[in-house]
């Protein structure tokens, strides 16, 4: 919403300055944005004297001028400033408006600096209009009549030195859509008084031969009423230039006298109105009804709309002419050639205007206001304020008013209990005061109920009393008082288990040395697809670009998206994770909570003792189970090789407990990064926080260690086995042949490929495992041992067809 | 006697001028062992009368420990010079790399969200969440903005495609954390103390929005809760967060559909030498939105709004965390730039809490 100060000075008798204004709109919750003062902007041009202009020495289109300026003002001593001017009007004895160095000239975009032009020094510029960005005038520099007062500020000279201010008005506070509101909140706040505003009505000299209906389907809700009269006989021109002035000042374009007044109460007033050429209105009749649909409409704005059934439009007798509430009709519109008008005044219901104005996509000035609520009281008073306008400035004759419908009964009271602004706010404001903001207001008050003007369709309770009161009183006074703990002593912890354990996720993975990305939850379909999404279900209706229209079904792509971006930059090595939700559907809580690592490139940098290799599935299968332990995994998982179709299928493997899958790592599927146009080799882990199970019950007392005192025996095995067993399937045999004696079994060498066939067969390989053994009660003596080795031999030998290497 | 000198002068000696352990031990051998010079002369002792013994004997045994003295003294002496040339020969260069390690962080998202539930933990704020695809009930009509009302247009929301038939108004994502506000209500009750921070959505990419953000949302309910508390509980947060010894917070009345009444709240800071300090200077800077939760919201979630009262507000979390570390633009939060994640990420121990502080 946009205002110049003499605009509001029009409804608001006040002295306070510009500033002060300023401040208290801004806490009054009617945001200043933007405040465009000419005083600061063209403060420094002055209305100055050439005393003499003669050609300048060393240019024929140059002239150089003597200039008396008055730095300090009318009725100041003159200084005189040498100035070299291209302006073919520049001459002796003309009063024009001088800027001196220094000054930020509007229409050049430059600071004014001493210059030497061919030779000559020039300090300072005589300008032309459109050098004040003033108008587009640039024949010559500005010529004033010769007793204009020399030192005078020109845009005082001029009349322009009236400052626009920008305001951004909250949805709930239609009035302030309209200068009058915006003053009446200002007199509230005690920044003067609000000037009466006397309507008087124009005397209709004859019966309207337009007849208005509304349609009974649009009576009860769309359009409780509409009004107007035929004007006759009037002029449409140019509007009076400080109409124009007005609303160029505020950003609108003049286009004749009838729309400048429709135009100038949509912002003064908060009434939006529309003029139809009665030429153009076929039949003498307005109707207002729901379209049939299909109906079309060459809009004001030069398109043309095709009505869905239901929309509430304005026809003649044949067509369409008007979208209520929303846009005009071209046909209908006013033109120079008009002579006589109808003069629409309607209140439309907010939630129509607002349907039809979305379905078809027009943001009109007349939408903005009715979807958020005028004044439906207003509605006559309104449309007799605009026919005395018109009259005034394009003559002509007024009918009667003529109206379907009735001013709809808005009338609601709330009780105003003084004591609710010291409990809801924390503020003391004495009743007397609070009863006097609600009536500045507008508010009528009956003992202790309050009824709200009919302006304020947000005021629906008594907390929005309490808030009218507060908000004028000022926020700013509000004193911050302390909260009382929730709880006597120590606070216990806040967090979940389920919280605890994505911050220890985070943490491990960052300590295990990658780098924590946080990438959008949106990706492209493309992307989504090759990891089981990109469906329907889980796709943006309107995604604000092509990378993001499907939500992420896993946290790889994004990352993986990220490491090409960062190879594109030369980056080949790098570590990056995530922790965040991803979608598995597109209903409300089909998300779950991933903790994904990538890999990509080598182990780290060339160093001196050849330590870098390249990354593989056992440093990603090592950072998962790190994470898994972190969270309290037990040591014990199984792994299975079933895995999505995006990992390598013969390079991943999946951790779960059961059926309930905690873990996924390995190589990613070739073709995966080729479509993302990753350079490999990748590795990556994705841990399924929510799956890795709490423990039963919660005891922070330790199982008792039993710790031996016999010492423990290791001996080493060797098998050959098929080059398909796995070492796990080994190692689990060989930890079954003694439950009590046997601690632990570790694989320490595996030695497959080329070579090994050659010494142990094809299709074959070896693998070593060390067993260590604890006594229990006594020291193992060699047949002990013997016994325990025989027996995983054979148990070995039974689960994977392996036997001893000779 | 002389014999006996000449013998001890002759080994010590020689022992002396051992070149290495080997001619040390066929000096031994020489002196000490089986036929050697001192060990002959021991077993010339029984062919001597007793008075003899007396004399030799002893003189025998000092000369045969003397000279055994020697050689280990010598031994150890080769020892050590050994091992000094073999330290010295073992010389390495020790500005050499040490064998790489990567280094982790942790996103500043994550970081400043554990450093403001440290923060309001010790107020005894729980930490709330909610699903990030909402009905547009949650999102809106029961945070009191109904369907054709126009604070919806200004939500630049996404919405979910929805399937041909389904006659269900469309999903969304959610444009802010205020639906963890009704879900949180919904499930304890009140009273509470609830903060939801987590990733919201808009419409709107440029230089300073994102499609993707993040929020933090604050809920307190009980019997007596005002404006009043409100404005201390951000007063403390801003102190606490921002680490520094006095803020200043200045309300502003606001419209929020879901707060009544509402307030947007400014901080005092100063931009002296493009510099921002909070908590000094003449410029006041918009930080978050707040206000007493309207009756229609509590009545929503199922709390009487005769019995109980309170407030919320919403903060821009990355915004903050901007203003926090001087981070210059939102959109590279999410561009995981591998130069940006280690000069703005955190160390994985850097862990924030009230004891020790919340920044290094």
């Amino acid at each position: 919403m946009k205002f110049t100060l003499s605009w509001l000075k029009d409804h608001l008798e006040t002295e306070a300055s510009l500033d002060e204004i300023l401040y208290a709109l801004t806490d009054l919750g009617l945001e200043v944005e933007e405040v465009v003062n000419p005083a600061d902007t063209l403060g420094a041009f002055r209305i100055c004297r050439v005393i003499e202009a003669v050609p300048h020495p060393n240019a024929d289109r140059l002239r150089l001028c003597r200039v008396e300026t008055f730095p300090g003002g009318p009725g100041s001593t003159g200084v005189e400033v040498q100035v070299v001017c291209g302006a073919p009007n520049a001459r002796t004895g003309l009063v024009g408006v001088f800027a001196p160095v220094g000054t930020f000239v509007p229409g050049t975009g430059v600071d004014l600096k001493p210059g030497v032009i061919r030779g000559v020094e020039s300090n300072g510029m005589l300008c032309s209009e459109r050098e004040l960005e003033l108008s587009d005038d640039h024949d010559g520099i500005i010529d004033l009549p010769a007793d204009a007062p020399l030192g005078m500020r020109f845009i005082d000279y001029k009349g322009v030195n009236d400052p626009m201010i920008y305001i951004k008005i909250t949805p709930n506070r239609p009035d302030a859509l309209g200068v009058r509101g915006i003053a009446r909140d200002l007199a509230a706040r005690g920044l003067g008084r609000l000037k009466p505003q006397v309507v008087e009505a124009v005397k209709g000299s004859f019966a309207s031969p337009v007849t208005v209906t509304i349609d009974p389907a649009l009576k009860e809700k769309g359009c409780p009423l509409f009004a107007g009269r035929v004007i006759c006989g009037v002029k449409n021109g140019p509007s009076p230039a400080w109409l124009q002035a007005r609303l160029k000042a505020i950003g609108l374009r003049p286009i004749s006298a009838l729309v400048d007044i429709t135009n100038f109460f949509t912002f003064d007033q908060n009434r939006p109105l529309h003029v139809f050429d009665l030429a153009k209105v076929a039949g003498g009749v307005l109707r207002i009804h729901p379209a049939k649909g299909g109906e079309e409409l060459l809009a004001l704005d030069g398109k043309t709309y095709t009505f869905r059934p239901g929309m509430m439009v304005i026809s003649d007798a044949e067509q369409p002419e008007s979208i209520a509430g929303v846009m005009g009709g071209e046909v209908s519109g006013c033109s120079d050639t008009t002579t006589d008008v109808f003069l629409e005044s309607a209140y439309w219901d907010p939630i129509t205007v607002a349907t039809t104005g979305r379905a078809l996509k027009i943001n009109s000035d007349a939408r903005y206001r009715f979807e958020r609520g005028v004044d439906p009281a207003f509605t006559l008073p309104g449309l007799e304020l605009a026919t005395r306008m018109v009259v005034d400035l394009c003559g002509g004759e007024a009918s009667e008013v003529v109206m379907d419908g009735a001013v709809p009964d808005v009338s609601r009271a709330y009780k105003l209990d003084p004591a609710r602004v010291q409990s809801l706010v924390g503020m003391d404001i004495p009743e007397a005061e609070q009863r006097a903001t609600l009536e500045a207001l507008g508010f009528t008050l009956a003992g202790d109920m309050a009824t709200p003007p009919t302006w304020r369709p947000d005021v629906l309770g008594e907390a929005d009393l309490v808030e009218e009161i507060a908000r004028v009183a000022s926020l700013t006074k509000l004193v911050g008082r302390p909260m009382a703990r929730a709880q006597v002593g120590v606070p216990k912890p806040i967090l979940t288990p389920l919280q605890m354990r994505e911050k220890a996720a985070r943490r491990m993975i960052a300590a295990l040395g990658y780098n924590e990305c946080v990438t959008y939850s949106f990706i492209d379909g493309a992307s989504a697809a090759l990891f089981g999404g990109g469906t329907e279900a889980v796709r943006v209706e309107n995604p604000i670009s092509s990378e993001m229209t499907h939500l992420r079904p896993d946290l790889l792509p994004g990352l993986l998206q990220a490491a090409a971006r960062n190879q594109a930059r030369g980056f080949m090595d790098m570590a990056l994770f995530e922790v965040g939700p991803a979608f598995h559907g597109g209903e409300p809580g089909e998300q779950h909570l991933q903790a994904t690592g990538i890999l990509v490139g080598a182990t780290g940098p060339r160093d001196p003792f050849g330590a870098r290799r390249s990354v593989d599935l056992y440093d990603a299968k090592a950072d998962a189970e790190a994470v898994l332990a972190a969270l309290g995994a037990p040591a014990k998982m199984q792994v299975g090789r079933k895995v999505a179709g995006w990992w390598h299928p013969g390079r991943s493997g999946a951790m779960a407990l059961g059926p309930n899958m905690m873990a996924t790592f390995g190589e990613l599927h070739p073709k995966v990064l080729r479509a993302l146009d990753v350079k490999g080799p990748v590795v990556a882990f994705t841990v399924l926080i929510a799956n890795v199970p709490l423990p039963k019950t919660k005891t922070t007392t330790r199982p008792a260690l039993a710790m031996s005192g016999l010492q423990a025996v290791e001996r080493d095995f060797a098998f050959v086995v098929d080059a398909k067993v796995e070492a796990l399937t080994l190692v689990n045999a060989a930890q079954g042949a003694d439950k009590v004696l046997i601690e632990r079994v570790s694989v320490f060498d595996e030695f497959a490929g080329e070579k090994a066939e050659a010494q142990m067969g094809a299709g074959k390989k070896s693998l070593a495992i060390a067993v260590r053994l604890q006594p229990v009660d006594k020291t193992l003596t060699d047949e002990d041992i013997a016994l325990v080795a025989a027996k995983i031999v054979e148990k070995v030998a039974k689960a994977t067809g392996g036997v001893l290497r000779g | 006697m002389d014999a006996l000198s000449d013998l001890k002068a002759k080994y010590l000696t020689a022992i002396s001028g051992a070149a290495d352990e080997g001619g040390l031990e066929e000096l031994r051998l020489a002196a000490l062992g089986k036929k050697g010079e001192v060990s002959l002369k021991m077993r010339e002792l029984g062919g001597m009368s007793p008075d003899e013994r007396q004399v030799a004997g002893p003189a025998l045994n000092a000369l045969k420990d003397e000279i055994d003295a020697a050689l280990r003294a010598k031994k150890a002496a080769l020892g050590d010079l050994a091992l000094d040339a073999r330290l010295a020969a073992e010389w390495l260069d020790v500005t050499l790399p040490g064998r790489a390690r990567r280094v982790g962080t942790i996103h500043p998202v994550s970081q400043v969200m554990e450093e403001l539930t440290a923060i309001f933990a010790d107020m005894g704020f729980s930490v709330a969440e909610g699903p990030q695809v909402e009905s547009d009930w949650f999102n809106f009509d029961a945070l009191n903005i109904p369907p054709e009302h126009p604070a919806r247009q200004e939500h630049d929301t996404f919405f979910m495609a929805r399937a041909e038939g389904d006659t269900r108004p469309p999903h969304v994502l959610r444009t802010h954390t205020s639906p963890v506000q009704i879900r949180a209500m919904t499930e304890k009750g009140a009273p509470i103390r609830v903060i939801a921070p987590g990733r919201v959505y808009r419409m709107d990419m440029d230089q300073t929005h994102s499609p993707m953000f993040h929020q933090v949302e604050g809920l307190a309910i009980d019997k007596n809760l005002s404006m009043a508390n409100l404005k201390w509980v951000l007063e403390e947060f801003c102190r606490a967060f921002f680490e520094v010894d006095h803020v200043d917070l200045r309300f502003r009345a606001s419209h929020f559909p879901f707060t009544e009444p509402s307030a947007e709240v400014d901080i005092r800071c100063s931009w002296a030498g493009g510099q921002l300090k909070i908590g000094e200077g003449d410029s006041w800077m918009e930080i978050l939105g707040s206000g007493m939760v309207h009756p229609k919201v509590l009545a929503a979630a199922g709390v009487d709004a005769s019995q109980w009262q309170g407030f919320a507000f919403g903060m821009g979390i990355d915004r903050i965390a901007m203003l926090k570390y001087g981070i210059p633009d939102l959109r590279a939060f999410f561009e995981s730039d591998l130069r940006w994640l280690r000069h703005y990420g955190f160390a994985a121990l850097d862990m924030p809490g009230l004891p020790g502080g919340l920044s290094r």
